[in-house]
């Protein structure tokens, strides 16, 4: 059975970090992505990569904007090693080859982005995270004899050993439908978050919760569910990401009376204060009757301002989705977007090198809560959160890996995986389909678990979750092969989707104040006597049926006090 | 403003199946969906798989054309499944109804599922898909016109789908030929001024018979990339810098016969097919034809020539002395030849700075 040092799940830009950081430590690296490497949606990320790499800038200053971004609910010890290493990882990208954007003078230039205090962040157009991508996979292809790569294996689950530790994950290769044991010292999580719980949601279809699923069932602890970002800026055609890099460049948003309403919300920042403070202003705006479109469901972000030559050079693929998606000329006339689903802050609980409290077991990335984004992450922070934790997880696991035997693993958990995949293909047609309940979950999800919140619209929504949960067990799929069959993987996924569902309604419920992302109507004041501290979701194994358990750990404070938060 | 909000409709779709498993041959299979006329073709199947079909089986994942996943062949052309709309799609349909198969020039696996590695990532791994860059790297950033990174942004922009390779007539006749997007991946290092190796990839990539002379100029990969990366413009600017810059004259007689094709225009208003040949292999001039490798190419020729006059596509004057257009035409041409050649830079048609301030 094949077996490595390091083992990378998730081969966007938080995997593929973490296996060359491995390699080049000198491990014997492999990563299996569910997709071809270059098909993760790290590619979608537009605007661009946070870092304080202008002369008058200072990492602190980019600290300081992060933490209150967060809403004070980041840990600083995190935020500070993120924003310190930040411009030395992206001078290492350039130098591997990443096309960034320069100035007039040769530089790296930069642009303007939500919640920063200057302009700190280096992009390549609007296709900076699919940039990167592409050099890390370049990299991959150059370094492809220290890192084997298992491009469309899925993940079916983590291995345990009787001690607990993660000795490496069953998985299935997705062409011919065999299935494996890859074992490993190590293990890194890296496979993205979890917006397909939502519908609609900017995150691609496969962006199903895998990794925080799989981890939460081997034990390891969920921090920080419930801070689920809503984007400002979403098609309302269907859902699609206009980047932020517009208002960066310096796009308004106007209600229906033409007005520029960020005026009311954050007279400072305006359409750049952080994403949380848009996205409930436009919700106030459509609730209150001054959304535009037919029933008055959108709002208009307006690009015509910024000059014609610029959008066509630094936001080309937003000028694209107009046109493509929209019929609308962005560089000519307004286009209708609304808040939608767009991040999870939240993740399996990591420290600073992405170790959770499973040996053996790594996360980070989308995957993982560090917590570098608390309450809300600032745009183009979670480019920064990959690499910078993707690399630290790879260099420490080989490290670790360097002094440790490699583990025994038995064939049992693949009998297991083997037997459950059978009995999906063989489940009568008599329940629910597997899409249905899929459905159900996101337009649930959309309606109680979004930008505003509360006790009896979550506990709604908890009922529904549990209620979809025991409709997966006997939900049935149609094709009965092996070769490609992406519809039993479906049904794994839908599996994955509810049990991340459960956990950020569940911590939803319990944080009774409006922090961040999470805005209770009926606790609508931030309230740090009670609840600056993390919510835990751990699952609970001990008698009875398994399910969630809260517990709390404290947030991490070094330099930056709570203080009231205006933008 | 936005398109108005239309109605959802009836759109049918004919895809093609293929299970390997079956031991059966390819078959059309047909659903009916319901959606409004702007959505994507990739949301019709994605419907007709959670409503009829699970075991439809398409790559898909961003749905916003940006991950290169969904790269199919909709009524015969290849494209994005999630960026064409239905709409477009049946008006282009021969019977109303749309059409989506696999990709062309790779294996298909299941449906409209295609080996990639076989055929499309083996080819981008040919041009040494890396940037050469080996020298201690300096404390920040290369210092770099700012120009020459938007320019490679164009290659950037690639997503990998694979629509060109689908559809590349080159390939097709010769599956060696390293192909549109391999040979657009190269342009992106031989264009990033941070690359040490430009003369040694040009080298390599003129040298190989199957690399960027191998393409015949189609546009086919043009129309069907999704991302306007202008795959065969790419190809044409790596020619430019090999020969024109680099003087590069390769085995292949490539750079020799397009140096023959520009200066025989010029000269004659026209191609001048008898001296073309010789000139490709013998050098561009009159003393060309006396070269060996150009007599013996000429007498190869023969046959074709032959059977061209017999058929009275050509004429034996013409055959010989060349075509003659009217003396005022000639000097058009010329004109043309000397506008463009009096420019101090070659113009370069790049799609991310043509926008134009209003």
């Amino acid at each position: 059975m094949p077996s490595h040092d390091v083992l990378i799940i998730g081969a966007g830009l938080a995997g593929q970090r973490a296996a060359l950081a491995a390699a080049q430590a000198g491990s014997s690296v492999a990563i299996v992505s569910k997709v071809h490497p270059v098909r993760s949606h790290s590619v979608a990320a537009a605007g661009g990569i946070n870092a304080a790499i202008n002369v008058a800038d200072d990492w602190k200053s980019h600290a300081y904007d992060t933490v209150k971004g967060s809403d004070f609910l980041g840990d600083q010890d995190a935020i500070e090693i993120m924003c310190s290493e930040a411009p030395k990882e992206v001078m290492h990208l350039e130098h591997i080859g990443v096309t960034f954007h320069r100035n007039d003078s040769g530089e790296l230039d930069l642009r303007a982005f939500g919640g920063a205090s200057m302009k700190r962040t280096a992009y390549v157009a609007d296709i900076t995270g699919q940039a990167i991508l592409h050099v890390l996979y370049e990299q991959l292809m150059k370094h492809h004899e220290q890192v084997e790569r298992y491009e469309e294996w899925f993940v079916t689950s983590l291995l345990q050993d009787d001690s607990g530790r993660c000795t490496g994950v069953i998985a299935r290769d997705v062409r011919s439908g065999r299935m494996e044991v890859l074992k490993a010292k190590n293990t890194i999580l890296a496979s993205g978050g979890a917006g397909q719980v939502y519908s609609p949601t900017t995150n691609a279809l496969i962006v199903t919760g895998d990794g925080i699923a799989q981890a939460y069932r081997i034990g390891a602890p969920l921090m920080d569910m419930e801070m689920v970002q809503y984007h400002p800026t979403t098609l309302v055609e269907n859902g699609l990401l206009i980047t932020e890099g517009a208002r960066g460049e310096g796009a308004t948003l106007l209600n229906s009376e033409g007005e520029r309403f960020m005026e009311k919300y954050a007279p400072n920042k305006m359409e750049l204060a952080s994403r949380d403070v848009v996205s409930r202003a436009e919700q106030t705006e459509i609730l209150e009757g001054r959304g535009v479109g037919a029933h008055g469901e959108g709002i208009y972000l307006d690009i015509t301002k910024v000059p014609r030559k610029r959008t066509l050079e630094a936001l080309r693929e937003i000028v694209n989705i107009g046109k493509d998606f929209a019929g609308v000329d962005i560089t000519r006339e307004p286009i209708m977007i609304r808040p939608g689903q767009h991040y999870i802050m939240g993740g399996v609980k990591t420290d600073v090198n992405g170790a959770t409290s499973v040996e053996g077991l790594y996360a980070a990335g989308e995957v993982a809560c560090v917590s570098v984004h608390g309450g809300n992450r600032l745009g183009a922070n979670s480019l920064l959160d990959t690499l910078i934790f993707g690399r630290r997880a790879g260099e420490h696991a080989a490290a670790r890996a360097a002094a440790m035997a490699m583990p025994d693993t038995g064939d049992a958990q693949l009998r297991e995986d083997v037997a459950m995949i059978d009995a999906i293909i063989a489940r009568p047609r008599t329940g629910r389909r597997v899409s249905e309940i899929k459905q159900e979950l996101g337009e649930t999800m959309n309606q109680y678990v979004a930008v505003y919140r509360d006790q009896a619209g979550l506990e709604q929504a908890h009922e529904i979750v549990k209620r979809l949960k025991q409709e997966s067990e006997s939900a049935y799929i149609d094709d009965k092969g092996t070769v490609f069959n992406q519809d039993v993987l479906g049904a794994i996924e839908l599996g994955y989707m509810l049990d991340c569902a459960e956990a950020i309604v569940v911590a939803a419920i319990e944080r009774k104040e409006s922090r961040g992302a999470q805005f209770r109507t009926d606790f609508p004041e931030r309230n740090d006597n009670e609840w600056l501290k993390h919510i835990d979701i751990s699952l609970d194994r001990n008698g009875g049926p398994p399910g969630p358990r809260v517990t709390y750990s404290d947030v991490t404070i070094t330099q930056w006090q709570p203080e009231e938060r205006k933008y | 403003m936005a398109e108005t909000h239309r109605p959802p409709e009836q759109f049918t779709l004919r895809m093609r199946r293929y299970d390997p498993e079956s031991g059966e041959a390819p078959y059309w299979d047909e659903h009916t969906i319901e959606l409004e006329p702007h959505r994507s073709v990739l949301e019709g199947i994605l419907q007709a798989k959670a409503k009829f079909d699970g075991s439809i089986g398409i790559r898909c994942s961003c749905r916003a054309a940006i991950c290169g996943s969904c790269g199919v062949r909709i009524n015969g052309e290849p494209g994005l499944a999630c960026h064409t709309h239905l709409d477009h799609a049946k008006a282009s349909s021969k019977d109303g109804v749309i059409e989506v198969e696999p990709m062309g020039n790779m294996p298909v696996i299941k449906d409209m599922i295609v080996d990639m590695d076989a055929v499309h990532w083996k080819k981008v791994q040919r041009v040494t898909p890396w940037l050469l860059n080996e020298g201690p790297q300096p404390e920040r950033e290369h210092i770099v016109p700012r120009e020459s990174m938007v320019d490679i942004t164009q290659t950037m922009a690639c997503i990998q789908c694979g629509a060109c390779v689908s559809d590349c007539l080159a390939m097709e006749v010769d599956p060696g030929f390293i192909g549109p997007a391999a040979l657009a991946k190269a342009y992106r290092f031989v264009g990033d001024p941070r690359d040490e190796e430009q003369r040694e990839r040009l080298l390599d990539l003129s040298e190989d018979p199957q690399g960027i002379y191998d393409c015949t100029h189609c546009f086919k990969c043009v129309e069907a990339c999704p991302k306007d990366v202008n795959p065969m413009g790419q190809i044409m600017r790596l020619r430019r810098i090999a020969g024109a810059d680099q003087h590069i004259n390769d085995q292949n007689n490539g750079h020799r016969h397009e140096e023959t094709v520009v200066t025989l225009i010029k000269d004659y208003g026209l191609l001048h097919e008898a001296e073309m040949i010789p000139r490709s292999y013998g050098g561009n001039s009159w003393f060309g034809k006396f070269h060996p490798a150009a007599g013996k190419e000429l007498l190869s020729s023969l046959p074709v020539a032959i059977r061209g006059i017999a058929k009275r596509k050509m004429s034996i004057k013409i055959a010989l002395f060349g075509h003659k257009i009217p003396a005022q035409d000639l000097k058009a041409v010329q004109k043309i030849y000397e506008k463009v050649e009096s420019k101090p830079e070659r113009y370069e048609l790049n799609l991310y700075v043509t926008g134009e301030d209003e």
